[in-house]
């Protein structure tokens, strides 16, 4: 965050077909390029792999919170009842788990969603309202019919004039400078 | 590819329909989907249907404040049949629900392609259906402003639900239910959004989309991490569904009222459910189809794969209706062998023989492969089972209620004119919301659409 930014924020080649832009990916990865990102109108097996994006948090932190709804749940309901409002029904077992089981149960959803949820936008840093590449008219065509691989101006190997070229060797259709300025 | 050469969707089984006509690119998809939302000018027909149903809510807020005015005895509730309408139209409207999340969640798990274009309004049925639904129990409270008792927190009172009563499971199976389907509905909508901001020309629609899109911006790490969270709350969602409506149905099961203390209500709950949900996803589907040309999109395979479903599930249902009477009679108990008399022969016995003719005689039509593929009768058969599935919840706790134990507390019960004003009402607000929603959202998921013509386009190359 601290780091200056820089007016230029990379290079992005245009490929017509998924099997274009993943075989690209790959050859960029093998070109030595390690901050290179694909946009995608729809979500390309072995893309993430291509460009070098193997582990997701996003399982761990639904664990994590369907865990925690589950023990909030049972939790919750043991205090009521056995603690602090136990009601004495004809003698019966105060911590009558299995008539907890129910709420524990949608509790444990409950959480692991909200957690999936939110965990997913969080490690994708999103709300985020201006990006980069925003700036590049032609980007609006990623949600549509057309593939994008941009390499980044902060990768160590990055210099303009050699992305582009590369780029083009690969059969990108269009390749653009993606300026950061706001 | 060519239209005329015969559409190829799963090779193995050529005589089916295709999921999608042949012919489409990623751009054509897109644009008609999305010219639904951003460019069609409002027709007359939606008009028309917006201006109906939208009086249909104000005859339910006249309704429902009429009910806070004077109290649930403008209905036709009473001593012993206090459940009437209000439990009636909760379950039955929480059941249509189901089918929403077993198209998005179910059918994902088990790599369904057709579940594809159906899957987006699908789910915004099962949001509103559960809205509907929830508005019930809350009105049949009799105090609803203070309904919040029912949920746990530190009062002045000291006082904590009981947490061993269905009645408190209900209260969180079902606001999960809303929360969860609402988030895999978002979760689905996302991408979308920002489909429909990147095409939008208006202002005011960059600016809504564009907020509502939170910058989504399809980068491969995003559809990573997406993709593992959408598959995690199919995952999640999956036993939910099942779940619910065994949590419903324990409202009945859990008490010991003759003809509702039995085991097979939850599993026939359920498949009720579905079967309902599924009436009712064939119900929007075909005018929608129809009234924006979305045909190539919700093919006739769809429509035949919901009639089988339907069929199947009716069937579960049906065996659960020759179960109740069977362990009714099998176990000897005097009360419920007189239950199930009364059913057939007690002063309610019209609507048995109407649900039997609804959910069981008649859907057996399905088996026939040429009224599955026609539109109109399965439009037709759609409505005939969401009627026959509220008869069957008037049954259950109706014939029930009037017919307890002690003949001292017998009774009868007959709606009024509030009772129906607030069913005809919630319709209206069903309807409602599914008329803004296909002008507000794109009804069938793009992006998901995009992937299905990639995925046509590779078993094309194949078979060639």
């Amino acid at each position: 965050m601290t780091e200056p930014r820089s007016p230029l924020h990379g290079v992005l080649g245009e490929f017509e077909t998924p099997e274009e832009l993943l075989t690209a990916a790959k050859k960029a990865r093998a070109a030595g390029y390690k901050h290179i990102e694909a946009y995608t109108p729809f979500p390309i097996e072995g893309l993430a792999q291509a460009i070098g994006f193997r582990w997701t948090a996003v399982p761990l932190i639904t664990l994590v919170g369907g865990i925690g709804g589950g023990l909030t749940g049972f939790g919750l309901q043991y205090w009521c009842s056995a603690i602090t409002y136990p009601l004495n029904i004809g003698g019966r077992s105060l911590n009558s788990w299995p008539a907890f089981i129910p709420v524990t149960f949608e509790l444990t959803v409950l959480g692991a969603s909200i957690f999936a949820l939110v965990g997913m936008l969080a490690l994708n840093k999103l709300p985020q309202p201006y990006h980069p590449v925003f700036n590049v008219e032609r980007f609006a065509h990623a949600s549509t019919d057309r593939f994008f691989l941009c390499i980044e101006a902060r990768d160590p190997k990055f210099n303009l004039a050699e992305a582009a070229r590369f780029l083009q060797d690969v059969h990108a259709q269009h390749v653009i400078e993606v300026k950061d300025e706001e | 590819m060519s239209v005329t050469q015969t559409p190829v969707n799963s090779p193995e089984i050529r005589r089916l329909d295709p999921v999608l006509e042949p012919g489409h690119t990623y751009a054509s998809v897109t644009d008609k989907i999305a010219a639904v939302v951003l460019t069609r000018p409002l027709g007359i027909g939606w008009l028309a249907g917006f201006t109906i149903t939208f009086s249909l809510v104000m005859m339910l807020f006249v309704a429902v404040s009429w009910l806070f005015a004077k109290g649930v005895g403008i209905w036709g509730i009473n001593i012993p049949i206090g459940w009437g309408f209000a439990i009636v139209n909760f379950v039955w409207w929480i059941g249509i629900g189901h089918a929403g999340t077993l198209i998005s969640a179910i059918l994902f798990l088990l790599n369904q392609k057709w579940r594809t274009s159906i899957n987006r309004f699908a789910e915004a049925m099962t949001l509103f259906a559960v809205a509907c639904a929830g508005l019930f129990p809350l009105i049949h409270t009799g105090r609803p402003w203070m309904a919040y008792y029912m949920f746990p927190y530190p009062s002045t009172m000291g006082i904590w639900p009981q947490f061993r009563s269905p009645l408190i499971w209900d209260v969180f199976a079902v606001s999960t239910y809303g929360t969860v389907s609402l988030i895999f509905w978002y979760i689905g909508l996302l991408p979308d959004l920002a489909t429909l901001r990147d095409r939008a020309k208006l202002r005011y629609q960059q600016v809504i989309y564009g907020i509502l899109s939170l910058g989504w911006r399809n980068s491969a790490r995003h559809w990573h991490r997406y993709q593992s969270a959408y598959l995690l709350l199919a995952g999640l969602a999956t036993p939910l569904v099942l779940s619910v409506h065994t949590v419903v149905s324990f409202d009945f099961a859990v008490a010991i009222v003759p003809g509702w203390h039995t085991t097979i209500f939850p599993p026939y709950f359920v498949a009720g459910a579905i079967y309902s949900g599924f009436a009712m996803v064939l119900t929007i589907a075909i005018p929608l189809r129809k009234a924006y040309g979305l045909e190539d999109f919700i093919t006739m395979r769809h429509l035949d794969n919901m009639a089988k479903v339907m069929l199947a599930t009716g069937l579960i249902v049906a065996y659960g209706y020759f179960i109740e009477f069977f362990m009714a009679f099998y176990s000897g108990n005097k009360f419920d062998v007189f239950l199930a008399t009364q059913r057939l022969h007690g002063p309610y016995s019209h609507f048995y023989y109407a649900l039997l003719l609804c959910n069981i005689l008649t859907p057996q039509l399905l088996w026939i492969e040429k009224v599955r593929r026609n539109v109109a009768a399965l439009f037709v058969l759609s409505l005939v089972i969401n009627t026959g599935m509220w008869l069957e919840r008037f049954v259950i706790v109706v014939i029930s209620l009037t017919r307890d134990f002690m003949p001292s507390a017998w009774g009868r019960y007959s709606a009024t004119f509030w009772d129906y004003a607030t069913l005809v009402g919630t319709l209206g607000l069903f309807a409602m919301l599914l008329f803004l929603f296909v002008r507000g959202l794109p009804a069938i998921a793009i992006s998901e659409m995009r992937e299905l013509v990639a995925h046509e386009s590779h078993t094309k190359k194949d078979q060639e």
